[in-house]
């Protein structure tokens, strides 16, 4: 080979190590403030939650319906009855319950979705869908299969409509993103029915989609 | 030279407007009675080539988001009995599916499944597609796309779970859809099994019914779920489902595979009388009552 070739060849080499070795460790701190950010997020949602069960502390306890399985082998849900003292308010008052049922039974065998998983955001269309954005966790760890997607969807929906009679259907988004499956098997791209029953005018949600 | 194969109609299509290209360049040279013959016949054979192409169905989520309905309409021709089945082990490649801590992999055992069942309908004279023989992933559209393109298919989608009492099967379609509009003698590919539900339903409490006899506390009839790959099949379709990856040793759910195939098989069987399909892929099932 030629000396020039070689003298190029080797100076090449030397900038590109240079380069991995000055932008490697940026790559790092950012990939690691990535996740910092997405820890926050999901703090912040349970502390919204803390917050909003604190907002309604002072509203006089209702007994909610909360779906949990029947039993270890996810044969059917069943109905629980737990003391809350929710809010007037449809978006403030679906936050409560399914961070009630995030939060799981006294019995965690019973538990349909995973306790990782955290409610970042809740909306009501005017139209009543319902708009419930989970983090990740509750597509990574819900344990994967058509019965047990389909149960966790079931707690979601039928809690909703024992308690929230605003909302008609319900739309999950993962992080913010519309998927495809929940876990591999349950179809996420459309939205599931809640309930079909006529909500008089004066307890409809607000006009605009909230996001509070 | 060999000859050159025009295949397809925007391949024709394609092909008619190169061929104009030069003709009309021709033109220039024409006197004004031939250009204005020559430009009528010009027109005559692109209207006809559009013509083949809107008579030509769609074949799949790749060639249009649309598929042929089921509600023979427009489908006409002669009617076949229920000669392939789709089997589908799912999952695959990069997907493992459900995982047990023991380490049973439901892609793997469904592979297993899928060969026990193809063996048994074989012998009954059915013919086998799958929608994968390997540890590969084809998409749900792929899955859906090859039982759509067949005449007289069904398509049998395999899983095992990570939850359930172990040693019960469950068999699941998709619940209630509203039938989509047909426009032009098409229908959405997502809302494709819409109008096989009945058939579907029809299916499944056939196979259902064989499982429980054999699979001690499984349910006795066909269960709802809003299943992916479900949704943009066009044919009767169902998903039967094993419990579990969660059993401690694999030889467990090994001994579990022969009988699940065997009821799957006379499921398939008892269900193959009822069901008659017009003679063109994807169009009106006929369910004798």
């Amino acid at each position: 080979m030629n000396p020039k070739w070689r003298l190029g060849i080797a100076i090449g080499l030397v900038v590109t190590v240079l380069a991995a070795a000055i932008y490697f460790p940026i790559l790092k701190r950012r990939v690691k403030r990535q996740a910092q950010v997405q820890q926050k997020s999901e703090e912040q949602a349970r502390l919204e939650l803390v917050q909003s069960l604190n907002a309604a502390s002072n509203e006089p306890k209702i007994k909610a319906k909360l779906f949990w399985a029947a039993d270890a082998q996810y044969s059917d849900l069943v109905a629980n009855t737990v003391e809350l003292p929710l809010s007037n308010d449809p978006v403030l008052r679906s936050k409560q319950v399914l961070n009630t049922l995030l939060a799981g039974p006294v019995d965690s065998e019973l538990r349909t979705l995973p306790p990782e998983a955290a409610l970042l955001a809740f909306y009501i269309l005017p139209d009543g869908t319902a708009v419930a954005d989970f983090s990740e966790a509750m597509a990574n760890s819900v344990p994967s299969g058509v019965q047990s997607e389909q149960l966790a969807v079931d707690s979601i929906t039928r809690t909703l409509e024992a308690n929230v009679p605003q909302v008609r259907r319900l739309r999950i988004l993962i992080h913010g993103q519309a998927v495809e499956t929940l876990a591999g098997h349950l179809d996420l791209t459309g939205t599931f029915p809640v309930s079909t029953k006529l909500v008089p005018p004066s307890s409809a949600p607000a006009g605009t989609p909230t996001t509070k | 030279m060999a000859p050159v194969e025009i295949a397809g109609p925007s391949a024709r299509i394609s092909f008619a407007i190169l061929l104009c290209v030069p003709l009309i360049n021709l033109m220039d040279l024409m006197n004004p009675l031939i250009r204005r013959i020559a430009a009528v016949s010009l027109a005559g054979l692109l209207l006809g080539a559009l013509a083949v192409h809107s008579q030509t169905p769609s074949a799949g989520p790749a060639a249009a988001s649309t598929t042929t309905p089921p509600n023979g309409q427009n489908a006409a021709t002669g009617r076949a009995a229920l000669n392939i089945v789709v089997l589908d082990p799912a999952h695959g490649g990069t997907d493992p599916g459900a995982r047990g801590s023991a380490g049973i992999r439901e892609a793997d055992i469904v592979l297993e499944l899928t060969a026990q069942v193809r063996h048994g309908l074989e012998t009954q004279g059915f013919q086998i597609l799958q929608t994968r023989s390997s540890n590969e992933n084809p998409s749900f559209d792929d899955r859906s796309a090859l039982a759509n393109s067949q005449t007289g298919a069904i398509f049998v989608s395999l899983h095992v779970s990570s939850t359930g009492l172990s040693g019960t099967v469950r068999v699941y379609t998709m619940p209630e859809m509203p039938l989509p509009p047909t426009t032009g003698g098409l229908i959405p590919w997502d809302q494709a099994q819409a109008s096989y539900l009945p058939l579907s339903r029809k299916l499944g409490d056939a196979v259902q019914g064989e499982l429980t006899q054999r699979f001690k506390g499984s349910p006795m009839n066909v269960q709802s779920a809003y299943v992916r790959q479900l949704r943009t099949t066009a044919a009767p379709a169902i998903v039967v489902e094993l419990s579990s990856v969660a059993m401690e040793d694999k030889t467990d759910l090994d001994r579990m595979l022969p009988g699940v195939a065997d009821a799957i098989v006379r499921g398939i069987v008892t269900f193959r009388p009822s069901y008659v399909t017009p003679g063109v892929p994807g169009t009106a099932p006929g369910a004798k009552p």
